[in-house]
């Protein structure tokens, strides 16, 4: 069976003109007529350079990566509204996309006009359309407000009527782009089940989002998008916890230029919303470590995760308490514990130094936390406290719930 | 070039039921909601008739025989033309969605404006018909050029709008220059005065406008009960046809773009 999609060296790049809508006008000509608006031919924006891609039959592929990474104009190209610079597309079978939901709705006119008009934009005829109209419409769940005017719909109910025209087209291949999100739980879930029914058909998907547990759910192969590059291609967990990777180090990295920008302006009382005390103790570095020693920030269920502040002491204090906190996504207080609550006294403090926390067999379930960080005297006034100042996360194949995995065996016994 | 411009056909027939569809909600939305609805069809152009009747009958007092009934058979074909060359310089850049995020051929919008700008023409000619009627006027056998004329003036817009509509994308200035200039060519072009009335040497010159020479055509066989004449609509139609092939070839070679730039 020959592949749905073939992308063969394709480049694409924008005039940055066209990006920023900065016309020339005589205004701007006049303003200043020196300004390099006027020469915008150096200024080109390079989003694909000699991209190759191949989408077999039947796949489904979840294509993620930051914005701005050309996830959308990937979209765009398959269906043909923009054109390569260079390079072939070539796809095989019926594409119906779903870059915009009700594409051509008319505000003033009824549900039922606004199905014909959608729907032979996207190449039915007439008949057609008629075949498919009650399925359309009770799949939008919208019976009652068919004969009334678009314009009185809700945004839901918007998307729901160019959602249920798009997959009732019956096409080979389906391309979606960042339209699940919206919409109530229970229709999202059944535009999951339709996508499901599609794949069991045999079609093909290329699903454009953010929602990564929908694409390593859903996705049979996952595509991590770079700048323009394909970073990863290949199974859904594997480029799914890589992408995660390198988003935690680019926060980590975003974080470490904001600590050094403050630590320029001489900040010596920490007073910012996540960040506060008097400084007579100041952590200057937390680090998560694997049982290697490595820094990480994704974690497997079940492995020992080693904490480490490093501080450094302005003015000595007695009965220094150090102390960590975990929050999952809910700013929910997951575990919390300090060196007083555990008992231990500890030795006067050298000027700087590190301390260490073990936390072993972390069986906290999937998902990403925050740790708060925090030194402070026994009567609980505060040195230094960080909070949120690192996040980690937990992978797992087991998808329970909850907060913490709580060890557990199963028992049974079934003979009378 | 030729194979673009049988692309450009041949798509806009693929798509001759969107278009179809398209016209008619065109249609229905234009009036939509006001209270005398498709009846407003007959009532523009009656009150412009109203307004320039008053204007040249009453107050300037041309002696010509039934002029306003002349007037009317000139105004019709043009607002045809003229909302025609507005709102389908407008229709890409205004197309929203439809342009940037839907893959369906492009010229399918400026068409529909033109279509149906054309069927509101079509739909005025019975009250030009009774009015004609009244005056005494029975339009005969050279009626039965009204759909030749129809047919390359529709070349003529079609072509005209598809360039001014690909420029419009790149130059937004195009829009509002070509209101003005449609004034302007209003009044050159003869309308509101029969060409007996331009004195030489300016006769010769009018008919250089080929909306004069289409004018005419629709006077003789609607005002003067006459054949048009032949040497005037070949040259009409030649001009109109290669405009149309103009028309065409530019806006499939930029067609392209147009998602990027809108």
């Amino acid at each position: 069976m020959p592949p749905a999609v073939i992308l063969k060296g394709i480049s694409k790049k924008f005039q940055q003109t066209t990006l920023r809508r900065d016309y020339i006008t005589l205004k701007s000509l006049f303003l200043n007529p020196f300004s390099r608006k006027g020469r915008p031919k150096d200024e080109a924006r390079v989003v694909f350079q000699d991209l190759d891609l191949e989408i077999p039959q039947g796949i489904s592929l979840g294509v993620i990566g930051r914005n701005g990474s050309g996830k959308s104009t990937l979209l765009k190209i398959m269906t043909g509204i923009y054109k390569a610079d260079s390079g072939s597309v070539l796809i095989n079978g019926r594409v119906s996309s779903l870059i915009e939901l009700g594409a051509g709705f008319h505000p003033e006119f009824t549900g039922r006009e606004n199905v014909f008009i959608n729907g032979t934009i996207l190449g039915l005829n007439r008949k057609e359309i008629e075949k498919r109209f009650d399925r359309i419409v009770r799949f939008a769940e919208l019976e009652s407000f068919i004969d009334s005017p678009v314009r009185t719909y809700s945004s839901g109910m918007y998307i729901r009527l160019g959602f249920s025209v798009a997959v009732n087209v019956d096409p080979d291949i389906l391309l979606v782009d960042e339209v699940l999100a919206v919409g109530d739980e229970s229709f999202s879930r059944k535009c999951l089940d339709k996508m499901t029914a599609f794949k069991k058909a045999g079609k093909t998907i290329v699903l454009v989002t953010h929602d990564l547990p929908t694409v390593e759910r859903f996705c049979d192969q996952a595509l991590w998008l770079e700048s323009g590059c394909i970073q990863v291609q290949g199974e859904p967990r594997q480029v799914i916890d890589a992408y995660r990777q390198e988003v935690a180090r680019r926060d980590d990295l975003r974080i470490k230029e904001e600590e050094a920008v403050s630590a320029c302006r001489g900040e010596e009382r920490f007073i910012s919303g996540t960040r506060w005390g008097n400084g007579d103790i100041e952590i200057s570095q937390v680090r998560l470590l694997d049982s290697l020693g490595q820094e990480r920030r994704v974690f497997q269920d079940g492995e020992d995760i080693l904490l480490e502040i490093s501080f450094q002491v302005h003015r000595p204090n007695p009965e220094v308490i150090f102390g960590i906190a975990i929050f999952d996504g809910n700013k929910t207080c997951c575990y919390g514990t300090n060196t007083h609550l555990d008992q231990l006294v500890l030795p006067p403090l050298p000027e700087t130094g590190r301390i260490r926390l073990k936390l072993e067999k972390v069986h906290l379930i999937e998902g990403t936390y925050w740790l708060d960080a925090a030194v402070h005297a026994q009567d609980g006034h505060c040195y230094d406290y960080q909070s949120a100042c690192r996040s980690f996360a937990i992978r797992s194949a087991l998808k329970d719930t909850g907060i913490y995995r709580i060890p557990h065996q199963w028992e049974w016994d079934l003979t009378e | 070039m030729f194979s673009l411009i049988r692309q450009h056909i041949q798509d806009l027939y693929r798509y001759r039921s969107l278009v179809n569809s398209l016209v008619v909600r065109e249609l229905k939305a234009r009036y939509r909601g006001s209270f005398l609805g498709f009846l407003w069809t007959f009532l523009n152009p009656l009150m412009l008739l109203g307004v320039y009747a008053l204007v040249f009958n009453i107050y300037l007092r041309i002696r010509i025989e039934h002029y306003a009934g002349f007037m009317f058979v000139g105004l019709l074909p043009w607002i045809w033309f003229s909302s025609s060359l507005l709102e389908g310089t407008h229709s890409i850049t205004a197309g929203g969605s439809l342009v940037t995020k839907v893959l369906f051929p492009s010229q399918v919008l400026p068409a529909v404006k033109i279509l149906a700008n054309l069927l509101n023409y079509l739909l005025s000619l019975p009250v030009l018909f009774g009015f004609l009627w009244a005056m005494g006027i029975r339009p005969g056998w050279p009626l039965l050029w009204l759909p030749v004329i129809i047919v390359l003036h529709l070349f003529f817009i079609n072509g005209l709008v598809l360039m001014l509509a690909t420029v419009n994308v790149f130059f937004r200035d195009v829009q509002h220059i070509l209101a003005n200039l449609l004034t302007l060519w209003f009044f050159l072009t003869p309308i509101l005065y029969p060409l007996s009335q331009v004195p030489p040497p300016f006769d010769k010159w009018v008919l250089i406008n080929p909306m004069a020479q289409i004018s005419l055509a629709y006077q003789d066989i609607f005002f003067y009960q006459r054949n048009p004449n032949e040497g005037n609509i070949l040259l009409f139609g030649g001009l109109s046809l290669l405009l149309l092939g103009i028309g065409m070839f530019l806006f499939e070679r930029y067609k392209e773009t147009f998602a990027e730039k809108v």
